[in-house]
């Protein structure tokens, strides 16, 4: 074992490239999500709380989306009794009317590219 | 520590469970808050078996109208390319020779043989472009209106090949650089997905007619539920001579023509 040394060295520079993503965020804070995103002016309330939004809104706007299209279902009724058209562009976009300072903002800290907006028009406050 | 088989399911199972457990006590409970952006739902329209009457005599009065093509044209952001060959339509109007290839001769009346008529999607009974679909992406729905759900698309074009009728569009193109004013209550389509009307399906759910009805001045485009003995379809169409097109290929279209 004459080149110990060597190869301990070398497992250390190893090591410390491979887990490099690891220390980096630890050193620099970079993986805690502070993001400010643009509330509506006004801030009137949502359909939902912003607790389930934030965990929600993408499995609540597939839902939407299903039973608007294929069930002809296009009424949500929330908890308190309101109703809403369950639509991006026209219910959560109508407040919600800063794509870029709103959608965006998340979607590009996490690398997620929704395709709602290929098809779906953003509302022109947002431009 | 030796594990025998027996010792390992046991703990598989056990980890199973706990994972499920662990699941279903994060799972949030859905609390709905107060809205503003609430707005006043309007009772929509239904009916049973909608089907559309087109007067041609009450459409040749008013000679090169296109204020139905325009209305759905301009609410459903349907794109106008200059290449005949990327054409996206709705609704447009056809030579009757070419609308009903079976039912002409040529000592018919003048202005039927010359005219241009409108044509759309004829909402089939036995629709052939459902038949082909792989997807599901278009389908009849209980009210006989043959939707299409663009998220499912995936622009293999066999309902092209299948419909009779020419009723469906493709998108060769992005078409969204060749809508003149986009309408924000209404989706675009991207390249890629096929298109064609939906009765405004839309519109009925909040309680409106069809856009080209709406736009149509002269009635000429009648649209009702067939189900319904009182409605306007079904009295117009006991008094007056229809027809429909393509009959012999048994699609049962539900657009009437007033000839």
């Amino acid at each position: 074992m004459r080149d110990r040394g060597r190869i301990l060295l070398g497992l250390a520079a190893f090591l410390a490239l491979a887990l490099f993503p690891i220390w980096y965020n630890l050193g620099s804070g970079g993986s805690v999500i502070d993001l400010e995103v643009q509330l509506p002016e006004g801030g009137g309330d949502c359909i939902a709380d912003t607790e389930f939004m934030r965990h929600e809104h993408m499995q609540l706007l597939m839902d939407w989306r299903d039973e608007v299209v294929r069930d002809n279902d296009r009424v949500y009724t929330a908890e308190d009794g309101k109703q809403y058209y369950k639509s991006l562009s026209t219910t959560c976009m109508s407040c919600h009317d800063n794509k870029q300072e709103f959608c965006d903002k998340c979607h590009d800290f996490v690398g997620v590219t929704p395709y709602c907006w290929d098809c779906h028009v953003e509302p022109k406050g947002g431009l | 520590m030796a594990m025998d088989r027996r010792g390992f399911c046991k703990l598989a199972g056990l980890g199973v469970l706990g994972a499920a457990g662990a699941s279903a006590t994060t799972a949030r409970e859905i609390r709905m808050n107060a809205g503003d952006a609430a707005g006043t739902i309007a009772e929509p329209i239904v009916g049973e078996r909608w089907a559309m009457v087109v007067d041609l005599d009450a459409c040749r009065k008013k000679d090169g109208c296109t204020d139905c093509i325009q209305a759905c044209h301009k609410v459903h952001n349907v794109p106008k390319f200059d290449n005949p060959k990327d054409e996206v339509k709705w609704i447009w109007k056809e030579p009757y020779a070419e609308a009903f290839p079976n039912q002409k001769h040529e000592h018919m009346a003048n202005h039927l043989l010359h005219e241009e008529l409108l044509v759309f999607c004829n909402h089939c009974d036995n629709p052939p472009c459902v038949r082909v679909c792989p997807t599901q992406a278009t389908w009849k729905r209980d009210d006989g209106i043959v939707m299409m759900d663009w998220h499912r698309c995936i622009g293999c074009r066999y309902c092209i090949a299948a419909c009779p009728y020419g009723s469906r569009s493709f998108n060769w193109r992005d078409p969204r650089p060749f809508i003149a004013e986009q309408d924000p209550d209404f989706p675009t389509r991207t390249r890629g997905v096929v298109e064609k009307c939906t009765f405004c399906d839309e519109r009925l759910a909040k309680g409106q007619l069809p856009a080209c009805v709406e736009a149509c001045n002269e009635k000429c485009l009648i649209f009702g539920d067939l189900e319904d003995a009182h409605s306007e379809v079904r009295e117009i169409l006991e008094k007056r001579h229809s027809i429909r097109r393509k009959p012999g290929l048994g699609t049962q279209p539900e657009v009437y023509y007033l000839v």
